[in-house]
């Protein structure tokens, strides 16, 4: 058990902390903004960190490069799909939650 | 219990749960994106079963153009559907339990999954595809070489197929030329989501690029002219989708689309009658270079993937143009 | 037996999910969306048949000797292309259907059409 073992244990370990918990926020959470904020951190945290873990375990340089492209392409998609869901939602006219609750009252 | 089948078992579970969503779904919105969840994570149950190839496909295939392609259908027509009647359910749900009992009965004949005696292992022909087709081919991707060379005849029926639901859809979705469908046509995404114009343009030429590389690398590592293809109309799909049909068709019009379709199987059939032409059968690609058979094969497979390529690239954006142009008209 | 089958038998589970949503319901796109459902079981189905326990994707490498077979991979990357060419066609033939008989339901528009029987 290398540091180099642990440290990819710890990464790849808290990737998939963020991934469960943002699965629990996409079921738990009251609103479609929010919702869409626990998806997207999924996809951004959790992903990115997994694959950082994966990158310290790296046979070779080939691997390591394209590990590092998929993060990089995943850091950029990934925040941009959940705008686009969030300003469509906007568009459409979904209401916050805080909107919501104060119509309530 | 190993790891590898915990993570089947789960793959399979949320493979059933989805289903079962996209049947239960009343909205279709809901039904296609669950669908091209469906084709994500069958992607990933391929990579677990050793078909990486087919995982490629399937994540570009399935969970991109599928799920493209089903809501612009629903664009085009309404998204709610009616509540089904009852006299519908209960004969469907028999014939689908009854079948499902006669597939079970029927499975206890076949090999366990994953059995090394079974008639798919130990048939010589394995070894024909697997070994000698490296001193026939040099090509490392033994599905590559199976797909382009020994199997080049289903390749060339494939292309066609694809050729003819292109004009198939073609058909169907244009009609006479207008010149008011070009007024109509805003491109009104232009000046609201400006993170995903930024985005996209900043993309496009990755995502080109990696369709070439796919293409080219497709002998050495999971790829081919297919997924090239897609992944190729795909890039082109995101362009229309955010600059307008207008802006793409300077880059890339109509009718520079539908020439495209037809020179790709042109490319492969051209193959094969060169290569008759050369003194072999069709499609041996052994004549391009008598002296060297496998740097012909090599040759050969390459040429018909690009034609491959081509064809699926010009099919899949030639489809979308066609599908958008019909809701522009209303 | 159970531990080798389970996969065929979740596997057929998922097909005939498929076929119940295209019996079941009257909605064309409804329709194609389960028909896609059990194309890509029948794919699953396939390729299942071809691994074998131990092996590795078939491409040849170093130092590997048991490999999956290539020979059910190459038939099912034709069935994906050619399942999303007749999914276009069916979507096609759809928005058709809608701009002609303005419904997408299946009991509207045969309703409509033996209604103008009735009429003729």
């Amino acid at each position: 058990m290398t540091a180099l073992d642990v440290a990819s244990g710890v990464l790849l370990l808290a990737g998939s902390l963020f991934a469960v918990t943002g699965g629990i926020g996409l079921l738990r959470f009251p609103d479609f903004y929010t919702r869409t904020h626990a998806a997207g951190l999924m996809d951004a945290a959790g992903a990115v960190l997994i694959l950082l873990g994966l990158l310290l375990l790296a046979p070779d340089l080939g691997s390591g490069v394209r590990l590092l492209l998929i993060a990089a392409f995943l850091l950029v998609t990934g925040p941009t799909a959940t705008h686009a869901l969030a300003h469509a939602a906007r568009n459409d006219g979904v209401r916050v939650w805080a909107e919501r609750e104060d119509k309530k009252r | 219990m190993s790891t590898f089948d915990l993570a089947e078992a789960v793959l399979l579970g949320i493979l059933i749960v989805t289903a079962v969503a996209i049947t239960r779904a009343r909205s279709l919105f809901v039904a296609a994106m669950l669908g091209g969840l469906f084709s994500l994570v069958t992607a990933s149950l391929f990579v677990l079963l050793d078909a990486v190839d087919v995982a490629l496909t399937e994540a570009a295939v399935g969970a991109g153009i599928s799920t493209v392609l089903f809501i612009t259908a629903l664009a085009l027509t309404n998204s709610r559907e009616a509540t089904t009647p009852r006299r519908r359910v209960i004969p469907a749900g028999l014939v689908a339990v009854l079948a499902t009992a006669g597939l079970v009965y029927a499975s206890f004949d076949l090999p366990g999954v994953g059995d090394p005696d079974s008639p798919v292992q130990t048939h010589p022909i394995t070894d024909t595809y697997l070994r000698e087709s490296q001193e026939d081919l040099h090509v490392p991707n033994t599905v590559t070489g199976v797909l382009a060379s020994y199997r080049g005849y289903d390749t060339l029926g494939e292309v066609v197929v694809i050729f003819t639901a292109g004009i198939g859809v073609l058909l169907l979705m244009l009609g006479p030329r207008r010149p008011a469908d070009e007024v109509k046509d805003r491109a009104y995404l232009q000046t609201e989501y400006r993170v995903l114009r930024v985005v996209s343009k900043t993309l496009m030429p990755f995502i080109l690029l990696f369709a070439l590389y796919v293409l080219l690398h497709g002998e050495y590592s999971p790829g081919g002219g297919f997924q090239a293809g897609v992944i190729f109309g795909a890039g082109f799909i995101l362009y229309t989708l955010m600059f307008g049909l207008a802006a793409v068709q300077r880059v890339l019009p109509m009718r520079t689309l539908v020439v495209l379709v037809a020179v790709g199987v042109l490319i492969y059939a051209g193959v094969g009658v060169a290569t008759m032409a050369l003194g072999g059968g069709f499609l041996d690609y052994n004549e391009f270079n008598p002296g060297n058979p496998s740097g012909g094969q090599v040759a050969g497979i390459l040429l018909i993937e690009v034609g491959v390529g081509v064809t699926v690239a010009a099919v899949m954006v030639a489809m979308f143009y066609s599908l958008v142009r019909r809701g522009v008209r209303r | 037996m159970i531990a080798t089958h389970y996969t065929y038998w979740i596997i057929f589970a998922l097909m005939m999910i498929g076929l119940y949503a295209v019996m079941s319901h009257g909605n064309l796109v409804k329709k194609l969306i389960g028909l896609n459902i059990f194309q890509v079981a029948v794919f699953m189905f396939f390729i299942s048949l071809g691994r074998v326990d131990g092996g590795s994707p078939p491409i040849i490498t170093e130092g590997i000797e048991v490999y999956s077979h290539p020979l059910p991979h190459v038939l099912i990357l034709t069935a994906i292309v050619v399942g999303v060419a007749t999914t276009s066609v069916g979507v096609a033939i759809a928005i058709r259907i809608y701009e002609a008989y303005g419904t997408v339901e299946e009991d509207n528009a045969l309703a409509r059409d033996a209604a103008e029987e009735g009429t003729q």
